[in-house]
């Protein structure tokens, strides 16, 4: 690891003054630092900052940037009125690494596209114009929606796949003071030459998560994913999906999908298309078809587009069939109904 | 620039001075402090090896700065007998064959101490294996660790009772 500075920073103000690479829970960015792919000469740890706090917020929530992944996914009001959010974090990682990780490094997190993380390898996300080993590669994580030629990145996050679903808007405090960015286009989509812009200016620090008032959605919300085993791996695809019924009828439609695009990928014509239809199979399979409209490879990856529209429709039946009091065993898990979910 | 740390370790305050900020608190227990019962493994948080409890939490030590986590208090393997009786996840560890080279037993130790303090698993197996995922076993004792975590789960609801 190359060696760095290491300062501590008080208060939000010092962490944007202090120009170096933000340092929270640690899990992505030591880890990047160990295998040369990060490499700052300052670090500025912003881990005791005050905003660890989950508040209820006029029937919404806010979650402080620094609040923990096994916090949040505990707290009782995500458990009663967020309940994908609980989902999709405990299935995320292991429990070491929840007890770890921090909302604000969960959005900043780096994507797992092994060639990003392979110093020898091309990448223009880490290295503007240096190419794009994937492409060619091997894609099993790579993107099938919103990628160019000059990245097929995905984002890896689950947190950040049921906040697009819940229209979690992100708030940012930097040398030009505050602004906001809506979770589901915080993350830039790749531009013909790599990753595009970075998600955040210099100095700028994400203190916050807000969530509002997920109304008659409350308990017919779930998270599925796909994955290769069903405990501590990312996403081969993802889905979050909420529904308001009224008499068996869509009042109102959440859906996004994780683990395809360089962001968490809301279907808003989808959730269009299932207001007012009844909550059937027929009408979730429509759905998802129009949720992975304009999808290609970026590779060998074409089954993730079928993948991703199964797990579409998964996610928008058990959320029909609405959330179970108690999270099954196996968060997310697609299996989960055959043991005891 | 040498900065100072101070860490609470197994109920002892330590105060150390540290001239490179790169250590990890792994690399503090098992270098500095020759802790050694914690093991590094991936030391890229993907396999538990050197699971610690930080302030009551179960983490990854690999992927902990150490300047990052000074004034806590860490317990680690060395931390948990009680004089020369054992912890009862260690107990129960022996007793159902929770390991067999013996690399990742200190942390899964710690990682099944955690796993019963959060009583999120109680004695439902399915919960528990989920609950220790974080915690690879090269040589596949994962039906002798499930049931030592049962085990042990029982045996300190059980000293729970008769504390009460």
């Amino acid at each position: 690891m190359k060696p760095f500075a290491y300062t501590r920073a008080e208060t939000v103000e010092a962490a944007i003054a202090a120009e170096g690479a933000l340092l929270a829970g640690g899990t992505n960015l030591l880890d990047l630092m160990k295998i040369g792919v990060a490499a700052p000469d300052r670090l500025v740890d912003i881990s005791r900052l005050p905003l660890a706090g989950i508040e209820e917020v006029a029937g919404g929530l806010r979650i402080g940037a620094m609040a923990r992944n096994a916090d949040i996914a505990r707290h009782p009001a995500v458990l009663a009125r967020f309940p994908a959010l609980a989902e999709a974090l405990l299935s995320g990682a292991s429990p070491q690494l929840r007890n770890a990780a921090t909302a604000g490094g969960n959005v900043m997190q780096a994507t797992r596209c092994s060639y990003f993380q392979d110093p020898a390898s091309s990448c223009n996300r880490r290295e503007p114009g240096s190419g794009c080993s994937a492409i060619g590669g091997q894609t099993r994580n790579h993107a099938v929606l919103g990628w160019t030629e000059g990245c097929i990145a995905t984002h890896p996050s689950d947190m950040c796949v049921a906040l697009a679903a819940y229209d979690a808007v992100v708030m940012i405090e930097g040398p030009g003071g505050r602004r906001e960015a809506a979770m589901e286009s915080f993350h830039p989509l790749p531009d013909a030459a790599g990753a595009g812009p970075a998600p955040l200016s210099p100095g700028e620090v994400i203190t916050d998560i807000r969530l509002p008032d997920p109304g008659g959605m409350a308990r017919n919300a779930r998270y599925v994913k796909l994955r290769e085993r069903t405990s501590f791996a990312f996403a081969i695809v993802s889905a979050a999906a909420a529904l308001d019924l009224r008499d068996g009828r869509i009042a109102a439609a959440r859906l996004a999908l994780g683990g395809v695009a360089a962001r968490p990928w809301r279907c808003r014509v989808a959730e269009q298309a299932l207001v007012g239809q009844p909550a059937t199979t027929e009408s979730f399979a429509r759905a998802a078809e129009l949720a992975v409209q304009g999808a290609r490879p970026s590779g060998d990856n074409a089954a993730k587009i079928e993948l991703a529209r199964r797990i579409a429709i998964r996610a928008l039946s058990l959320a029909a069939d609405g959330t179970p009091d108690r999270l099954a065993a196996l968060p997310a898990s697609v299996f989960a109904g055959e043991n005891n979910g | 620039m040498t900065q100072t740390l101070q860490l609470k370790i197994n109920g002892s305050d330590l105060r150390l001075d540290l001239d490179d900020p790169r250590a990890t608190l792994l690399d503090v227990l098992r270098e500095r402090l020759g802790l050694t019962g914690t093991k590094k493994g991936c030391d890229r948080g993907q396999c538990g090896a050197c699971t610690v409890l930080i302030d009551g939490r179960r983490v990854n030590a690999c992927l902990a700065l150490a300047l990052s986590h000074d004034g806590a208090q860490i317990t680690t393997i060395e931390g948990l007998a009680r004089g020369e009786d054992l912890h009862p996840v260690q107990a129960a560890f022996i007793a159902d064959d929770g390991f067999q080279c013996g690399f990742c037993t200190p942390g899964q130790i710690m990682s099944a101490v955690a796993l019963i303090a959060e009583a999120e698993a109680g004695l439902d197996p399915e919960r528990i294996r989920e609950g220790m995922s974080g915690n690879l076993c090269r040589c596949a004792a994962y039906a002798g660790i499930t049931e030592a975590v049962l085990d042990a789960t029982r045996a300190l609801a059980l000293e729970e009772e008769r504390a009460a």
